[in-house]
């Protein structure tokens, strides 16, 4: 309680930067329906390009997992200006980077480059979202190479492994429950004619979104924008974005991963959840404060404290939410216990620490210091363009408008204790969640010690 | 003001691209020296600090002692428990961060121009009265331990770890810097402090400030900032030879794909063929465009996701190391690979083309890093820790440009030793023998 009338004189000298962030974000939408946005910061002669695409895994067709991704990769293959690997020659050549990305609700290709460079960005990447012109080598070798991604970041990673179980058993009816890189024997399978009927419904100006960061003039590029996108025709048969939604959940789904390379045994609770909303926000933005109360800082948070500080049952604890999705997300709790501690007694004194938060509601003072910090966040993300282009990028293709991104931090603000509270009772439902144990063990040799134990 | 002069130098862009920032050297008025770039459009502060020593400051027996003393900075200090302070560092918003290397423990801080001098006060009081209580002492020895068995079953960690023991031996070097079980659960508090007065000290500073402040205030705000720190520490390390030889080391680990570590000497950073060497590691294996390995071993034979080769001057010792990973029935033909496309490399080098090409990357790609406070706090430390003058970031590119076909070609030649790779591969690899 000390610390709260610090807190006032925080807020009124924030108000000021917060509005003039807005003001460097600009806004069109060109005659073929591409949406553009451009965010301006001219302390460096650097430039952001990225085109984000309404299309991820949850958008692909039944049985062919990976496809979003496996795309991915393809379009750094020729098109009909381009040689296979030109388009990453050719950036690198300026000094530039590119990459791309795939998430379940968008994909997204993007270079950063000199800021006069910017308009050989646009030509190329207007030149793949139509052009591409794959070979029958090209499908082989790269879908070796995404097994060997799957290879690397899933099958040698046990918690990813554990995760997509963890995720199977969420969703039970949405494609959110099929891991982004896909199913191995789905991959395997992918051929040309999917990749390219994925490409061609999809990839398309009225289905993208082009974020520019950087040192550049809005109407400039709104000028090489129309140039270079605007002649690309616009899809008419580009479906409304509609996924197998999710019904009411019924019932506690529990599971345990076995593998012997876990090295430290841990547990995770997932409970579906709402995702932010365009112009309805405010439950998610309950959720975050939410998350940070019950697992932000394992000093300050009621996790952290209860598990890792009150007693000595955690060596980790967390909570997480991200509420940028096109439709439902999760709630996480998680919990590592010490060498001489269960799993079962770590999930005990977590659900006590749950049971005893929704008894007695968020800490006041606990409110205000995410408060401060979630303003601060806002001034800090300026320092990072590209951030700031991500973040309107995610939300674009994921049902939100730049409005809603910009009225995201003041909604933030507005959350209260009752907010969380509701937000809380909604979420921490047993029948919504799958709590899963990750675990070195199999089965029989954990009932084995049991038994020994019991004898 | 940086816009206009774009706009007139526009089409000069591809020959003199320019880190458009000013460094000023400044001197506090109690001695401590800094660089320091005034950037006042956002109202925030980023300071990064070295210290040089780091983890290769570990007393014999006490590996992992620098490790867990840099996890307990932000545990609690003068007279505020850990979680006493961490809620002031809440409510101030300023962030900090404590990290150790093996050259190296850095502090990271950014704080609101707002909440400058109380942040600057939490953050001397971390760095001068580290509480070391022995229930925070428990519980992040813990935490390490729980890394460290997981370290032994993360098949890159196992990779890396064997490579430096068999390369480095007992130097520091040779062993990860969280130490081992055994040496982490002997630690004592005394070992802590020890570990604390050894490293953290006012001689092997080096600080960089970049944003909403002026020199003066940046002057005394060091002097704050450092109050306090003892004068200096003991000697660091002796200079140490690379003792890993040509072979193979196959460690079984079950997974579907094995992970390779792999390579040999290196060179000095500031030897005179290391611009040389650089433009060569960035046309074999380098990760800022497609490399001759990319192309190699991911490209036209699907092989892996990725590989990668990387220079690695370390303070008391160089390599030069690279890693990939592939199926288990893949990995020797991508090992051939590699040991192929190193022995065309060491004997033919690059062409004048290639070469260009990297030139012009290398070059370009350079002034597209200066785009944040925090990331030039983060550059500008580094070359001081380096040993680099202030106007490297204007002179670095024409260095860059100086290097010429017959040198690096020599340096290819000179560098590059095929039959003195080393590959540690973990996993189940089909068709690998062990040597050496």
């Amino acid at each position: 309680m000390i610390f709260r009338p610090l807190l006032l004189p925080l807020l009124l000298l924030f108000a000021g930067p917060l509005a003039a962030q807005e003001d460097d974000v600009t806004t069109y939408t060109l005659d073929n329906g591409m949406e553009v946005v451009v965010i301006e910061d001219h302390r460096a002669p650097v430039v952001t390009h990225m085109v984000w695409y309404r299309a991820g895994s949850a958008d692909e067709p039944p049985g062919q997992s990976g496809v979003a991704h496996f795309l991915e990769h393809l379009l750094f293959k020729a098109t009909d200006d381009l040689e296979s690997g030109e388009f990453s020659d050719t950036v690198a050549a300026q000094g530039g980077s590119d990459n791309a990305f795939t998430s379940y609700d968008y994909t997204g290709y993007f270079q950063r480059v000199a800021a006069d460079r910017l308009e050989l960005m646009m030509e190329m990447e207007a030149d793949r979202m139509n052009d591409l012109r794959l070979t029958p080598e090209d499908i082989v070798t790269e879908r070796d190479v995404i097994l060997e991604e799957r290879n690397q970041r899933v099958d040698s990673n046990p918690g990813a492994l554990a995760q997509e179980q963890i995720r199977a058993a969420q969703y039970l009816n949405h494609r959110y429950g099929l891991p982004i890189i896909g199913w191995r024997h789905e991959m395997e399978e992918l051929d040309m004619e999917d990749a390219l009927s994925f490409y061609d419904l999809y990839y398309s100006p009225n289905n993208a979104i082009l974020v520019v960061a950087g040192d550049v003039e809005p109407e400039e590029v709104l000028e090489m924008a129309q140039e270079h996108y605007g002649p690309i025709p616009a899809e008419d048969q580009l479906p409304e974005r509609f996924r197998s939604t999710e019904p009411p959940q019924r019932a506690a789904r529990r599971l345990t991963f076995s593998d012997p390379r876990v090295a430290q045994p841990y547990l995770v609770r997932s409970y579906i959840a709402p995702e932010r909303d365009a112009g309805a926000q405010e439950e998610a933005a309950a959720l975050v404060y939410l998350a940070e109360l019950l697992g932000g800082s394992p000093f300050t948070s009621e996790l952290g404290q209860a598990l890792q500080f009150d007693s000595d049952i955690a060596v980790y604890s967390g909570a997480g939410y991200d509420g940028i999705s096109l439709d439902s997300t999760t709630f996480t709790v998680s919990v590592a216990p010490q060498p001489d501690v269960t799993l079962e007694e770590a999930e005990a004194a977590m659900e006590e620490v749950l049971a005893s938060f929704l008894e007695d509601g968020p800490d006041a003072e606990a409110m205000e210091r995410i408060r401060t910090q979630l303003k601060a966040s806002e001034i800090y993300a300026r320092d990072n363009v590209q951030g700031l282009a991500r973040r309107y990028g995610q939300a674009l293709t994921s049902g939100l408008t730049v409005e809603d991104v910009q009225a995201w931090p003041d909604i933030l603000q507005e959350v209260t204790a009752e907010d969380v509270m509701e937000a809380a009772r909604g979420v921490l439902r047993p029948e919504g969640s799958v709590t899963a144990y990750v675990t070195p063990e199999t089965q029989e040799t954990a009932a084995a010690e049991t038994q020994e134990e019991t004898q | 003001m940086i816009r206009i002069l774009l706009a007139l130098t526009a089409t000069l862009w591809a020959a003199t691209a320019r880190a458009e920032i000013e460094v000023q050297e400044i001197t506090s008025p109690g001695g401590i020296d800094a660089w320091l770039v005034e950037s006042h459009e956002i109202p925030f502060v980023a300071v990064e600090a070295l210290f040089a020593g780091g983890a290769s400051l570990d007393r014999e027996g006490k590996r992992g002692a620098v490790n867990l003393m840099t996890a307990l900075i932000e545990e609690g200090s003068g007279d505020m428990t850990a979680r006493e302070f961490q809620r002031e560092l809440e409510r101030l918003a300023a962030r900090f961060s404590y990290d150790v290397y093996d050259d190296a423990l850095s502090v990271s801080a950014r704080f609101l121009s707002e909440n400058r001098d109380e942040s600057v006060d939490l953050l001397n009081q971390s760095l001068t009265d580290p509480a070391f209580d022995e229930t925070a002492i428990e519980r992040v020895r813990s935490q390490v331990l729980a890394n460290i068995r997981s370290r032994a079953q993360n098949p890159n960690d196992i990779a890396s770890e064997t490579f430096y023991r068999e390369a480095f031996g007992n130097h520091p070097y040779g062993s990860d810097i969280s130490g081992t079980l055994e040496s982490v659960e002997g630690l004592t508090r005394d070992d802590l402090v020890q570990a604390f007065d050894d490293t953290v000290v006012r001689d092997r500073i080096h600080v960089a400030i970049v944003g909403d402040i002026t020199p003066e205030a940046a002057g005394e705000m060091l002097d704050e900032m450092f109050e306090g720190l003892p004068e200096t520490g003991p000697e660091l390390p002796e200079e140490v030879e690379v003792g890993i030889e040509g072979g193979t080391t196959v460690i079984d680990f079950p997974s579907p794909q094995s992970v390779a570590f792999f390579g040999h000497e290196g060179l000095e950073r500031d030897d005179p063929d290391y611009f040389a060497a650089y433009i060569l590691n960035e046309i074999l294996g380098g990760s800022g465009r497609q490399s001759i390995l990319m192309e190699e071993v991911r490209e036209k034979r699907g092989l892996t996701y990725g590989v990668g080769t990387y220079l690695v001057p370390k303070e008391h010792a160089e390599l030069y190391l690279g890693s990939v990973s592939s199926a288990n029935d893949r990995v020797a033909q991508a090992i051939d690979v590699i040991r192929a496309e190193w022995a065309e490399m060491q004997e033919n080098g690059v062409t004048a083309e290639q070469l260009e090409e990297a030139k012009t990357y290398i070059t370009g790609a350079y002034p597209l890093r200066f785009d944040g406070n925090a990331r030039i706090a983060e550059i500008l430390v580094g070359m001081q820790f380096t040993g680099l003058p202030a106007d490297y970031i204007e002179t670095r590119n024409a260095q860059i440009e100086a290097v010429t076909l017959e040198e690096i070609n020599r340096v290819a030649s000179e560098l590059l030793a095929p039959e003195e790779l080393h590959f540690v591969v973990v996993g189940q690899p089909e068709g690998l023998g062990e040597t050496n």
